[in-house]
Formats: C-alpha cells, sequence, structure tokens
C-alpha cells in the first residue's frame, strides 16, 4: 500500500532490517538498524559530552560551551519545574533529553534511520519514565501520594467521579507522551518523503517543491528540538507531581 | 459499502482532529501576541511555555493522524 507514482514510498524509511541476526529461542533479538541508529546516539552524545569536556579549560571554546550551554539549559529546566529537590534526578532528565535529541536530529540526515519515529521506543522511553515517576512518588510520600488522586476542596458527593477521572488521567501520561513524540516524527519525515516525491514526478517544475522542502526540512529541525524539549519537561512536569503533589 | 471505501472515508474523517489543531495553535499563538504587546517586557519569560503550548496543541491533530494510519495500514 501507499505506492505511489514512479514507486515512490514514503513508509520506506521506517522499515525495520536485521543487521546481523540473533535468535534467542523464539525470541528475535537481532541487531537491527534501529539499534545501530540507537548506539550511534548513544556514542554521539558520550563522545560530545566527554571529549568537550576534556580541556576543562576555564574559558570554553566552541565544543565546550555547547557542551556546557546543553547541560545549564537542562538543569535550568528542572530547577525552575521541579525545584532544587529535583536536581536529584537531573542526570535522568538529561540522559532523556540528550537520546531523544540527538535520535530526532540524527533522523534528519539524508539516508538514516529515526529511531523516534516508532511507537514502540518512544513507549519503552515514556513507560520507564511513568514508572519511575510512581516509585518515585510512593518514596517520597509512602502511600500518602494516593492522596494525589484525590483533589483537595471539592464537595464528598463528587470525590468518587473525580478520583476516577485523575486515575484514568494519571494512566493515560505515558501514551500521550510516547505518541505525541512518534507521531511528530512520523508526520514529519512522511512529509518530507512526500514532497520529495512530487520532486521527482514534476521535473522541471520540481524546482517549486524543492524550494518548499528546504523550509520544510528547517521546520522539521525545529519540531526534532522541539519535541525533545517537550518531552523532557513533561519528565520535569510529573516529576515535580510526584515530589511536591500537585 | 465496499470495506476498502469504508476504510478510506474512516481515515478522512480521522484527518477533522487536524481542525481542532488548527483552531489551537492559532488561539496560543495569538494569544502569545496578544499579551506580548501589551507587556513586551515579559514576553521573553513565557516563550518556554509559548513552545509547550503550540506543542501539545499540534500533538492532538497528530492524534488524529495516528488513528488515519491505524485505519489504513493495520485493519
Amino acid at each position: 500500500m501507499a505506492t505511489g507514482g514512479l514507486g515512490i514510498d514514503p513508509m520506506h524509511q521506517f522499515k525495520i532490517t536485521p543487521i546481523i541476526p540473533i535468535h534467542i529461542g523464539n525470541i528475535d533479538a537481532s541487531f537491527t538498524n534501529s539499534s545501530l541508529w540507537m548506539v550511534i546516539a548513544i556514542g554521539l552524545i558520550t563522545l560530545f559530552t566527554t571529549a568537550s569536556m576534556s580541556g576543562r579549560a576555564l574559558v570554553p571554546g566552541r565544543m565546550q560551551s555547547l557542551a556546557e550551554m546543553s547541560y545549564e539549559f537542562v538543569a535550568n529546566m528542572v530547577r525552575d519545574n521541579v525545584g532544587m529537590e529535583g536536581m536529584r534526578y537531573f542526570p535522568l532528565v538529561f540522559t532523556i533529553f540528550m537520546f531523544v535529541l540527538f535520535a530526532n536530529l540524527l533522523g534528519l540526515v539524508p539516508g538514516s534511520f529515526t529511531v523516534t519515529s516508532h511507537i514502540i521506543i518512544t513507549f519503552a522511553l515514556a513507560f520507564m519514565i511513568f514508572l519511575g515517576v510512581t516509585v518515585i512518588g510512593f518514596i517520597h510520600h509512602g502511600l500518602g501520594f494516593l492522596k494525589f488522586f484525590v483533589p483537595a476542596g471539592i464537595p464528598v458527593v463528587l470525590v468518587p467521579l473525580l478520583v476516577v477521572i485523575e486515575v484514568i488521567s494519571y494512566l493515560t501520561r505515558p501514551i500521550s507522551l510516547s505518541v505525541r513524540l512518534f507521531a511528530n516524527m512520523l508526520a514529519g519525515h512522511t512529509m518530507l518523503k512526500v514532497f520529495a516525491g512530487f520532486v521527482v514526478m514534476m521535473g522541471v517544475f520540481g524546482i517549486l517543491p524543492l524550494l518548499f522542502m528546504v523550509a520544510l526540512t528547517g521546520l522539521e529541525l525545529l519540531v526534532a528540538f522541539l519535541q525533545a524539549y517537550v518531552f523532557a519537561i513533561l519528565t520535569c512536569i510529573y516529576l515535580s507531581d510526584a515530589i511536591h503533589m500537585h | 459499502m465496499d470495506a476498502e471505501a469504508a476504510k478510506l472515508i474512516g481515515a478522512g474523517l480521522a484527518s477533522i482532529a487536524l481542525a481542532g489543531a488548527g483552531v489551537g495553535i492559532g488561539h496560543i499563538f495569538g494569544n502569545y501576541l496578544n499579551g506580548a504587546l501589551r507587556n513586551p517586557a515579559a514576553a521573553q519569560g513565557q516563550f518556554g511555555n509559548l513552545l509547550l503550548g503550540f506543542a501539545l496543541a499540534e500533538a492532538t491533530g497528530l492524534f488524529g493522524m495516528v488513528m488515519a494510519f491505524v485505519i489504513l495500514f493495520v485493519f
């Protein structure tokens, strides 16, 4: 399905192909192109944060100030949204932000694979955040964390109804968090490929969609950063909910 | 009705979600400009919230798009 004229398939870029097939029993644990790009993302982040800081210059150079900027950016985000007691969880938020950002940005390289355009990867990330934040909430407040689901200052008659709504809205957090990132990446990359198809199909007049694609790639660059930011800031908001209870 | 035709109609209907996303994004940027022109000094501090609101509003439209994709490719 979705094979347009000239055999252009905008969905082909999302295909997962095994590079090193590994089968354990009935489980397919192959090293795929998805795994490869995740390893590349992690490797680049490690290189970026360690190599650029290895100089430890008092007056930072280009790479070092870039690393310091990304550190300060996330640290400010955590301080503003969770407060100083949230800085304990700064490494978690920083890791998540950098991983999503690098995965999104690497996906924009032509011919590469967008790791975050697969729901299973974003859902795994979001579900781990959800589990971790719930555990943190119970550690901080004990069973008192359950009061989180009972809004203060409402008539007793409405309590059962509102508790149900609160619990449902709490449980949909991992779904909305993961689908937001996945859908943005999927939509953006499909749109880019559809317009790339127009360039080929329209012949000489393909210059028009080509110019439009330059602008669209710029927009995708913004979206790649924005979605990493939103993913990290929502993690902060959930953390803040767990630590401060509203 | 043919099942294939019903699928295509359903995917089209799911795209209506984009209308809501359009209204939401317009609302956020319009209100931000409104507030920014009244009090330009406070505008910079709210830029993060603007982007957050934009991303949240845009996501609702994309949920509709995911529904369209699920109808087209999963069933």
